[in-house]
């Protein structure tokens, strides 16, 4: 297979018969050209169907309480529920390995001041982890850390719109900001996919908010992500779970559906899922299609080289060629043209997406990309096959006898 | 060098079969140029055929060097035609992608000799036959007494045992034949083993031999006093 001299051989004959080559190259190129653009396309309708998800992790539970609506066990209905810090720590450290990150949320408006410059912006309190669900993404500086937390600083991270606002063009990490009457270092700038109004907040530590107001240790809101490898069924199961060991914890009746409600993201996912297992189907289908007529073709075009070839082939045996050599220069020869033929279509399609970008978007086409690797995978599946619908034609060949081949027509 | 006894072989066509030949008794020493004669049909083809390793023969024993053939699997079949026999043919047989150097290097190729002797070898045998300008061009810019030229070269590099040639000059006129007859006679000479097939009476006989056959059988087999083809080119 590496003998340097035997792919010499094969270069010259797939050099000196272009038209061959053209028309097996070409089946080939096609078959991966379309693949490519058919798998991209189907991704970028994958890709405008997962936008609308995209703003939050997919996979978080957000827990909230409200006033009880029934008496139960000796309590009076119409008990308001509040969360604290053990409510937080209970969560994150009784479903070990189940839940991935969580945090509070304490939620609070301020007048923010700088210069002439102000506005009045949502604040959340929470936690480091809290980064992570809401997928914020740091343009400057750094987020909320432990040491934050830990110390109660009055650190503070900025939306890119509210740097924007108030801080012009003004570079603002280290700088100042007035709330409420109240100084805070400004120690990152983020963005968020999830629109203006998500740009539009100010993030602290909750143990910053739960000293400078109040002086207690109450939450708003607990959120938290579960682990990625869970299916949805025990997503679902899992959040059920929490909400009935928080009732309990808070005394509240099973079926309270206001004291305390649990909300998954794993129940949208559920629906979500089916439709894009579809699509997944679809692309599927459609991929595995252009494979096999791709290899339907090699197959084709291998069975006409080898016809075309007879005589040459018998000259060479009676030369002294090996019916194994026979085979592997057929074979050989595929091989190599697929993969060569196989990149250029690769090269094109994603050339061809590339073009196509965005334009389609009012298609549901979005960024329509392909997965090198699906591709790579496909191209090998291809010349797999390409073996194999070579090697019948390429076992004909070596079968013939050299007389058969030399008789003259 | 070759040693052949009792050599049947028929052709099954349908139900019937066609014996074709029908009890061969044959041997050649080395350095023989041995014409094989006989009307179309009698069997000179296949005789060759078998002689070549290209066809086997239904019973009979044969000995080329020494070496007995019978019942060799294609891959030994090919190695000892590639180390053993060269062959020429009416239709030359030429590969017609590959130049006149590169159809003369392949049974080398096949020799797994590496590039740079199988370019070398191959010139010297193109030079042999007078064709070293044309090295590097294709069959088709070449005439029929050229091709063959090419050919004998070809049958040549692997330095086989046996050279053999089925109606070499059959597909060219007469002084093209002469000429090709001249290069046989030559190698002839220099000690290598030749058998040629063939119809016409003064190509037999620029042989030093000349075998009959007839319905599969040798009715003749008689040395001649060989004319030289030297004299006509
Ligand atoms: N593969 C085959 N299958 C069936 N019959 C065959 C085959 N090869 C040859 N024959 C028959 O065997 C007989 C001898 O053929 P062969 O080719 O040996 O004759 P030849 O003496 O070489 O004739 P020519 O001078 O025309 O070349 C012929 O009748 C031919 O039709
Ligand atoms: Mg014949």
């Amino acid at each position: 297979m590496f003998d340097r001299d035997r792919w010499r051989e094969i270069f010259e004959a797939i050099g000196k018969n272009k038209l061959r080559t053209f028309l097996s190259g070409f089946t080939v190129a096609l078959g991966i050209l379309i693949f490519t653009i058919l798998l991209g396309l189907g991704n970028g309708l994958l890709n405008s169907f997962l936008s609308s998800f995209v703003d939050d992790a997919q996979n978080v539970m957000f827990i909230r309480s409200g006033n009880t609506s029934k008496a139960y066990k000796g309590f009076q209905e119409n008990r308001k529920i509040q969360f604290k810090n053990e409510d937080f720590e209970f969560i994150k450290n009784n479903y070990i390995g189940k839940v991935e990150f969580a945090t509070p949320r304490i939620y609070r408006d301020g007048l923010a001041k700088y210069k002439k410059e102000s506005g009045s912006y949502g604040i959340r309190a929470v936690h480091p982890d809290h980064q992570y669900l809401e997928k914020t993404i740091m343009m400057n500086g750094r987020y909320i850390n432990e040491a934050d937390l830990k110390e109660r600083t009055k650190n503070i991270v900025i939306g890119r719109l509210v740097e924007k606002d108030l801080f012009k063009n003004e570079s603002v990490l280290g700088k100042m900001l007035n709330i409420d009457g109240i100084q805070y270092k400004i120690v990152g700038v983020f963005q968020d996919s999830g629109g203006d109004n998500e740009e539009r907040l100010i993030y602290m530590p909750y143990t910053t908010v739960q000293l400078l107001f109040g002086n207690n240790d109450y939450l708003d809101q607990i959120n938290l992500s579960y682990n990625m490898t869970m299916s949805t069924e025990k997503a679902i199961a899992f959040s059920k779970q929490i909400e009935k060991d928080l009732k309990e914890r808070f005394r509240v009746a099973p079926d309270d559906q206001s004291a305390i409600r649990v909300y998954s993201l794993a129940e949208d996912i559920k629906e979500t899922m089916v439709v894009l297992r579809g699509i997944y189907l679809i692309i599927f289908v459609i991929g595995i299609g252009t494979l096999i007529s791709g290899v339907i073709g090699i197959g084709n075009i291998m069975t006409f080289s080898v016809k075309e070839r007879t005589k040459e082939l018998g000259i060479r045996k009676a030369l002294g060629a090996s019916p194994g050599s026979i085979i592997a220069m057929v074979l050989q020869e595929s091989v190599l043209i697929t993969a060569i033929a196989g990149y250029m279509g690769l090269l094109v399609g994603i050339l061809v997406l590339k073009l196509i970008g965005n334009s389609l978007k009012e298609f549901f086409i979005l960024n329509p990309k392909v997965d090198t690797g699906v591709i790579i995978v496909a191209t090998m599946i291809l010349i797999f096959f390409g073996l194999l619908a070579g090697y019948i034609p390429a076992r004909r060949a070596a079968k013939i006898k050299p007389i058969i081949a030399l008789r003259d027509e | 060098m070759i040693e052949i006894k009792d050599l049947h072989k028929s052709y099954k066509m349908g139900s019937n079969s066609l014996h074709v030949l029908k009890g061969i008794n044959f041997s050649v020493k080395e350095g023989e140029l041995v014409a094989i004669m006989g009307s179309s049909g009698s069997g000179k083809s296949t005789l060759l055929n078998i002689l070549g390793m290209l066809d086997e023969a239904d019973s009979g024993t044969y000995f080329l060097d020494n070496v007995p053939i019978k019942g060799l699997n294609e891959t030994k079949a090919a190695k000892y035609r590639n180390k053993f026999l060269g062959f020429v043919f009416q239709s030359f047989n030429l590969i017609n992608y590959k130049t006149a150097l590169e159809n003369v290097a392949l049974p080398l190729y096949y020799q797994r000799k590496n590039r740079k002797e199988r370019a070398e070898k191959a010139m010297d045998y193109l030079s042999k036959v007078g064709l070293a300008e044309w090295a590097t061009h294709l069959p088709s810019e070449l005439s029929g007494g050229q091709k063959q030229r090419v050919a004998i070269a070809r049958a040549l590099a692997a330095d086989p045992k046996v050279l053999l040639a089925d109606e070499p000059t059959g597909a060219l006129d007469s002084k093209t034949s002469y000429e090709v007859m001249d290069i046989i006679q030559t190698i002839n000479d220099e000690g290598k083993t030749i058998l040629v097939v063939t119809h016409e009476p003064d190509i037999a006989d620029m042989c030093k031999r000349i075998v009959h056959l007839k319905d599969g059988v040798i009715v003749e087999d008689k040395p001649v006093k060989q004319i030289r083809a030297s004299q006509y080119v």
